[in-house]
């Protein structure tokens, strides 16, 4: 596998410090890891928002700090979450006395690592607490299962939660907020290619020519069934119908978001897009505004994920406040 | 009696396993998570084994916990907190002390695996790590008190963990991220039992 990097033990740190170097006004890197957070401290009377993961998912999540997003990502090695004391020091450098939110993935290990890293935060009088997002379908939320997986639905989440905490809310409301994002949010993806971690340096699941995997997440994991590949509009009716089928966003307003896993052509996208539009004004769903990028990706695996959030008015309000990050802006 | 040398040589040895069996351990999670077992955990020991010099003068209480440190600042994942919050515990439960009994031994582990569960909010037959430390540790407890030598015990634990990681391929995953496959999950080996009986032969290895 050709992969543009220089060592695979340095690739987590080179592109966080890239990334930095790509807003030096706006971001800094910590030197204790590969934490960003905004160059300049935000003010003492705002809730603080943490979020991170596994790297690979470019620009997710450090390419979402700033005015009206997150206040710090913190980046693990790819796909891997990262350390209870790495994230606490994204909480410390960026806690104010409102207090932290973190926005976590739904993945044992991202929950398991923020729950000590939150652990540790309180020991040390840091109010800090913690939203999991599990927007995606294409995993039963059951007893029997670690519950749906957290995807690209994450950004909404960043973008919404964002805004009410700029606008001084308390950390109670802040997370009272997101949660209701991550209610109404959700999400299924595909690949027609799979990806390779670089210290693993082999695909994590292998596709025949003909072959596609439906329901993926965004590790490289294998998706929940294996089909012949069929064409684009037909692949998004099978993953919107799926959503549709999860909660009612007939006669409700929604955020559209086409999500490209890392190695799709923003034609393919579009053409995605094409099809999701006009399915939904059948469905009788009205878009309220729609997204079409690489948001959260998956390294070079090519596929796409499609998201709906379903608004109210404050959901609205929030979702067109002032963002400015290097990976999105309003 | 276990002193703090031989648990040293424990940790090392465990280290050694680990690296040695990296890919395959990475082979088993490609099939049903997400490929990095055998990486994320090789990392952690690596960077264990680096720090081993500066705990050589302590208690092995100590020891572990700086073991169990160690592993959550550096594997990273679920297996950091999982693995890391044993030692951690095990650590605890050996406090102050500068030799284990064959009985603190035992509880040693018995408290490695309560902070596996604890962490993890997991019970044994999910398909995890603990389907292969809860029979080792039943089996270890029977042999002690059935009069068995440390050495003898612990053998019988490693076979008790074999059997119960070959019975993770019948079962489906509950927790973790081969949960999302769920009858899928049939078939396959749990890189997590996997290198939990790893390390217990590790163990074993050293007596």
């Amino acid at each position: 596998m050709k992969k543009l990097i220089n060592a695979v033990d340095a690739v987590e740190e080179q592109m966080v410090l890239g990334l930095v170097k790509s807003a030096p006004k706006k971001l800094k890197k910590l030197d204790c890891g590969n934490v960003v957070v905004r160059a300049e401290k935000k003010p003492a009377e705002k809730v603080a928002l943490v979020s991170g993961g596994g790297s690979g998912h470019e620009p997710a999540h450090g390419g979402f700090v700033g005015e009206g997003m997150l206040d710090c990502a913190v980046a693990g090695a790819v796909f891997t979450s990262p350390t209870p004391d790495q994230i606490f020091e994204g909480i410390k450098a960026v806690a104010t006395e409102q207090g932290v939110l973190c926005i976590v993935k739904n993945y044992t290990g991202d929950v398991m690592n923020f729950e000590m890293a939150i652990d540790m935060a309180s020991d040390e009088d840091i109010k800090a607490d913690h939203v999991v997002v599990n927007d995606d379908v294409a995993v039963k939320d059951s007893l029997y299962t670690t519950g749906r997986r957290g995807v690209a639905g994450t950004i909404l989440v960043h973008k919404i939660a964002g805004a009410k905490a700029e606008e001084g809310a308390t950390l109670e409301e802040v997370k009272a907020t997101a949660e209701k994002v991550i209610a109404n949010v959700r999400t299924m993806g595909m690949a027609i290619s799979p990806c390779t971690v670089p210290a693993a340096g082999k695909p994590g699941f292998e596709l025949g020519e003909d072959e596609m995997e439906i329901g993926i997440g965004i590790h490289g994991e294998p998706g929940t069934h294996r089909e012949k590949i069929a064409q684009a509009d037909e692949i998004a009716k099978t993953l919107l119908e799926k959503i549709l089928a999860d909660i009612d966003y007939k006669g409700h307003e929604v955020v559209v978001l086409i999500n490209g896993m890392g190695a799709t052509p923003l034609m393919e996208l579009y053409i995605i897009n094409n099809f999701v539009q006009d399915y939904l004004a059948k469905e009788g769903v009205k878009v309220y505004d729609t997204m079409v990028g690489n948001y959260m990706t998956s390294i070079e695996m090519a596929g796409f994920s499609i998201t709906l959030l379903r608004l109210d008015d404050e959901l609205k309000k929030l979702y067109d406040a002032k963002a400015d990050t290097p990976a999105l802006k309003r | 009696m276990i002193d703090a040398k031989k648990i040293i040589a424990m940790v090392e040895a465990i280290a050694k396993k680990i690296e040695s069996e990296k890919d395959f351990l990475t082979q088993l999670d490609n099939e049903i998570g997400d490929g990095d077992h055998g990486i994320n955990l090789a990392r952690g020991f690596k960077s264990v084994e680096e720090k081993l010099p500066g705990l050589e003068d302590k208690d092995i209480g100590a020891i572990l916990k700086g073991v169990g440190t160690q592993l959550v600042s550096t594997v990273g994942g679920a297996s950091g907190p999982l693995y890391g919050t044993a030692f951690m515990k095990a650590g605890n439960a050996c406090k102050g002390k500068t030799e284990l009994t064959d009985a603190d031994f035992a509880s040693a582990l018995e408290a490695a695996i309560g902070g596996i569960k604890m962490r993890g909010k997991a019970e044994e037959g999910e398909k995890t790590m603990l389907d292969a430390l809860c029979p080792a540790c039943r089996a270890l407890k029977e042999g002690l008190d059935s009069g068995k030598e440390l050495k003898e015990a612990l053998a019988a634990a490693v076979d008790a963990a074999a059997k119960g990681m070959e019975h993770t391929k019948t079962i489906i995953a509950t927790k973790g991220r081969a949960s999302y496959l769920g009858e899928r999950s049939i078939g396959h080996q749990d890189p997590g039992a996997t290198s939990s009986l790893y390390m217990l032969q590790a163990m074993l290895d050293c007596l």
